[in-house]
């Protein structure tokens, strides 16, 4: 792929148990910048263990993670978050309380404080900056219309879009991204994605995704990592990935719909 | 909107300041004790805006009164606005301790841990014969800036001292609210996972909010032991904890001024109740609890609120 320099993501050998339990096993992943990575696989293979651990959610049992020559191997999440790495969550996590608004404010004022614990008591949280970056963000995502809407009352899609926005207004270099269309009608889906990743695109945003909508994944992928039984069995293209003998024979909705990308494309 | 409520906060502490010559002494007192325990109450209400309830702040009431009663005892400093400094940083200092270990933890244990923290210093106290065991000790008589007042001009000038103290703490308390930490309750009550993921750790967020609500128990409690002349163990017990709960529920968490007027009326409703009504006190004290969850959820505070949105609502 358009593997220019160094990769934004290094991961090797990775591992997690749980008990006797191998969620995560023999990891080795290397991201460009740029680039947009679906990540596929059956329930329990181990995909959302994988995104916890770049993200500082779980702390690997064996291996390491590289983010911009930086070895963030289990750091804390908060501290992951401030090097520059985000992550929306498979259920959107946004405080049901507040406004769309608020919401988006409260995490542009944090990402501009720099998150330190003197930082965050000595500075306002309606700061003009961070009122303007919550707007724009607001409108980056085109859920202007729901700007004071309390979260517990909004849609489902809109939903997701705050929680992917919240995570999008610190202006991180890499975005995690946990099942973005899950929940989500099959009929608004694409126009889901579209306004996520259009976004993305012009924050020049690398990019991992987590999808079962296959459909999806060859629509907006450069590259497809396939995992099953807590490691990756298929990396490439979205073509090479999906037309993997193994990833069809092993991933359901894989074989179901070849080529489905095109119809969409 | 908050331009005519900080006018309004100003008018009010002018007001409260200006009045006191002409009023009684009896109600100097009492307004000053409201005032001194209206402090301990708005560090309640930092904890309780993040969903966090301590039933042992007298830990930090009690502290700050035998800071100055101590103090004056072995050093003889007398002056009252150090006093209640130190009764500030002393009750600070251990809050920052006991932050370490209670901010892991939420609700009924958070509750527990502080209730269980408070009646250790109470049992200590009362063991302590030195110090008068539960019958405490006599605070001498403060100075102000050198100079030795007596009888009312005393009271007089430690109710300002107590108001003053109150209005800058309310200040404070105000601005903490507006920055991104204080605005961090709501959040933290509704998803600590997402304020983590920001990048905040809910942890120290909390510690903080136990140090400020430590200081405000301990400035409370300093002026109220030299308001009062005297220190004991109970201003450690459980009761104590439970009665700021108390007022913290009537006066609501909506705004600074509310712990104010909410003890103010705290009090002269126990005042009232204990003259006119004896042995009925806890009764009274009861049924006003209950009607406040009953008809208002929010507190005394919420009343304003309403008000000024009718108010907004009327076409002018
Ligand atoms: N905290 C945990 N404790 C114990 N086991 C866990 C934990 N988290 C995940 N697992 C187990 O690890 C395996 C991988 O789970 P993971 O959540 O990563 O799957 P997934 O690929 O995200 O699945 P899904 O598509 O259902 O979201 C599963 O067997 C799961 O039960
Ligand atoms: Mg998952």
């Amino acid at each position: 792929m358009n593997a220019s320099g160094n990769p934004i993501l290094a991961v090797r050998d990775l591992e997690k148990t749980f008990g006797s339990l191998v969620a995560a096993r023999d990891i080795n992943v290397s991201v460009p910048a740029e680039q947009t990575v679906g990540v596929i696989g059956a329930n329990g293979a181990g995909k959302t263990t994988f995104i916890n651990m770049i993200t500082g959610h779980l702390t690997p049992s064996k291996g390491s993670i590289q983010f911009e020559d930086k070895d963030i191997t289990g750091l804390p999440s908060r501290e992951i978050t401030r090097l520059g790495i985000s992550r929306s969550f498979q259920v959107a996590q946004v405080f049901p309380s507040l406004t769309v608004f608020d919401n988006m404010c409260i995490a542009a004022a944090i990402a501009r404080a720099h998150g330190d614990l003197f930082g965050t008591v000595t500075t306002a949280l309606r700061s003009p900056a961070a009122i303007a970056e919550a707007q724009a963000t607001v409108e980056l995502f085109q859920i202007t219309r729901y700007r004071d809407t309390p979260a517990n009352t909004l849609p489902q899609g809109v939903r997701k879009l705050l929680d992917i926005g919240m995570a999008v207004v610190a202006w991180p270099r890499l975005l995690l991204l946990d099942e973005p269309t899950s929940g989500i009608s099959i009929e608004e889906k694409f126009d889901l994605m579209n306004v996520v990743m259009s976004a993305l695109k012009s924050r020049k945003i690398t990019v991992l995704f987590v999808e079962h909508d296959m459909e999806i994944v060859a629509r907006f992928a450069d590259r497809v990592l396939a995992f099953y039984d807590g490691t990756i069995i298929a990396d490439g293209t979205p073509h090479e990935a999906l037309d993997d003998p193994r990833v069809q024979e092993l991933i359901s909705g894989v074989r179901v719909k070849p080529g489905a990308g095109a119809a969409h494309a | 909107m908050a331009v005519r409520s900080r006018l309004a906060g100003v008018l009010a502490f002018l007001m409260a300041a200006a009045a006191a010559p002409l009023m009684p002494d009896w109600v100097v007192s009492l307004a000053t004790i409201a005032f001194a325990n209206a402090l301990v109450v708005l560090g309640l209400v930092v904890l309780w805006r993040a969903g966090l309830v301590s039933f042992g702040q007298a830990l930090y009431y009690c502290i700050g009164a035998y800071t100055v009663a101590l103090t004056a005892r072995w050093t003889g400093f007398n002056d009252a606005f150090g006093l209640v400094i130190l009764g500030g940083i002393g009750a600070g200092l251990i809050a920052g301790l006991v932050g370490a270990l209670i901010a892991r933890y939420r609700e009924i244990f958070f509750a527990m841990l502080s209730l269980a923290l408070s009646m250790i210093l109470y049992g200590v106290l009362v063991k302590t014969e030195s110090l008068g065991s539960t019958d405490g000790f006599t605070v001498s008589t403060p100075t102000f800036l050198g100079f030795a007042l007596h009888g009312d001009k005393l009271g007089l000038a430690l109710y300002w001292l107590t108001l003053g103290i109150g209005a800058v703490a309310a200040v404070l308390v105000g601005i903490y609210f507006r920055s991104i930490a204080g605005s961090l309750a709501a959040p933290i009550r509704d998803n600590e996972i997402r304020v983590e993921f920001l990048g905040v750790s809910v942890t120290r967020i909390i510690h903080v909010k136990v140090v400020i609500a430590g200081v405000l128990g301990g400035l409370g409690g300093a002026l109220a032991a030299l308001s009062i002349g005297h220190v004991d163990p109970a201003m450690s017990y459980w009761t104590t904890s439970g009665g700021f709960v108390f007022v913290t529920i009537l006066a609501g968490a909506g705004s600074v001024a509310a712990p104010f007027v909410g003890s103010l009326v705290f009090e002269a409703v126990r005042s009232f109740a204990v003259d006119a009504l004896p042995g009925l006190w806890q009764m009274t004290l009861g049924t006003v609890l209950l009607l406040t969850i009953l008809f208002l959820p929010d507190g005394l505070g919420s009343l304003a609120t309403r008000w000024r949105k009718r108010e907004g609502a009327k076409p002018t």
